[in-house]
């Protein structure tokens, strides 16, 4: 990561970052974490109809320290929050979250307390996906929404800059709990 | 077949499915050749009157109806002055979770007046949780050719009857009897 720095600003930084972003985004490997119905679709992706070894993606790793990117496929009650955030913090960096389906993005029909209202109150989410479940198009078109966001990711001294601005960003916004209507 | 080694007969497998039909759908790229249903439940849309009304009367059935508690409708008083919908009331605030919604069709049998219906768009993936929320305007249909955009007067010598009866069929031309 020193390489940024000692560069001269211009072209070939920017060269780099598209590169690694490339890279990145050309074999993102998802971990395993199929809890309910979203999982059966999620299952067709990786069969041959929809076929995600095209995206190089087809391998579904068991071990969290493979992964790059967590695909959180159906309801996550409460007792499975500090297990979904152990994998979580297992998985090396960079690392992604997917939350597919309306259980995992916000809760969905299941607004009660056994159920966790939307994983992004346990790990960061990048992407949200609807749907009951969502049909594996679906799941494709966010993965490449995702893809498009890993294509973009900055690098070294301008990934920290954004990571500032964006923690600046998180500590002025409302609380998810202190959200009203329909955001909550 | 059978005499032959297992290593032969192995790779006779491999060799054929060389000449069989491809069942891959090369989604992103060939999307239109794989369409969904007619029927299919994808995001839903607000439907507007042959002249541009828009059909939504602000009851909040679909919002009693739906089980994951995703629609949100305030509805308000039609005037003279401003009209949204033929009929006394309109939907003012009108937003829907797709965070939340499950996609049941639900709200579509509970509709009295078939203001909400469902499109077979389905690529709803966003970043955040608040743009998943998606506002009136987000939601009612486009202008068709001869529609206006509300708020303006019902078509003249028509009631909300003739609308509910499909009697309107432009800003200005109405089909059989009007009530006046």
């Amino acid at each position: 990561m020193g390489l940024e720095e000692s560069l001269p600003s211009g072209v070939l930084l920017t060269t780099v970052e598209k590169v690694a972003g490339y890279a990145r985004k050309g074999s993102l490997w998802p971990a395993t974490f199929g809890l309910a119905c979203c999982a059966i679709e999620m299952m067709a992706v990786g069969g041959p109809r929809f076929d995600i070894a095209r995206f190089g993606m087809e391998v579904f790793r068991a071990s969290p320290r493979q992964a790059d990117l967590m695909i959180v496929a159906g309801r996550v009650s409460q007792k499975m929050a500090p297990v979904l955030r152990q994998i979580y913090d297992q998985m090396p960096n960079p690392k992604w979250v997917l939350a597919m389906g309306v259980c995992s993005s916000s809760g969905g029909m299941f607004n009660n307390y056994a159920i966790v209202q939307g994983v992004d109150h346990v790990v960061p989410v990048d992407i949200y996906l609807p749907g009951c479940p969502p049909r594996p198009e679906m799941l494709i078109d966010a993965i490449l929404k995702l893809h498009d966001d890993i294509q973009n990711t900055k690098l070294g001294a301008n990934r920290r800059a954004q990571m500032r601005e964006l923690e600046a960003e998180a500590l002025i916004a409302p609380a998810t709990q202190e959200m009203r209507g329909l955001l909550r | 077949m059978a005499e032959l080694p297992q290593a032969v007969r192995g790779f006779w497998v491999t060799f054929a499915t060389m000449f069989k039909k491809v069942v891959t759908e090369q989604y992103p790229e060939d999307s239109h050749k794989y369409p969904t249903q007619p029927r299919f439940h994808g995001r839903h849309q607000l439907n507007r009157w042959a002249d541009g009304l828009e059909k939504c009367v602000g009851c909040e059935l679909c919002a009693w109806a739906c089980p994951a508690d995703a629609i949100l409708v305030e509805g308000a008083s039609n005037t003279d002055e401003e009209r949204f919908s033929p009929g006394e009331r309109y939907g003012r605030v009108y937003q829907i979770n797709y965070a939340r919604c499950i996609f049941c069709g639900l709200c579509i049998e509970a509709c009295p007046t078939r203001a909400l219906t469902m499109t077979n768009a389905f690529e709803l993936a966003e970043d955040n949780r608040a743009s998943l929320i998606y506002e009136k305007q987000d939601l009612l249909a486009p202008l068709l050719a001869g529609m206006q955009l509300p708020p303006h007067d019902m078509v003249p010598g028509t009631t909300e009857q003739d609308y509910y009866a499909n009697r309107v069929k432009g800003p200005a031309a109405v089909e059989g009897e009007v009530q006046s």
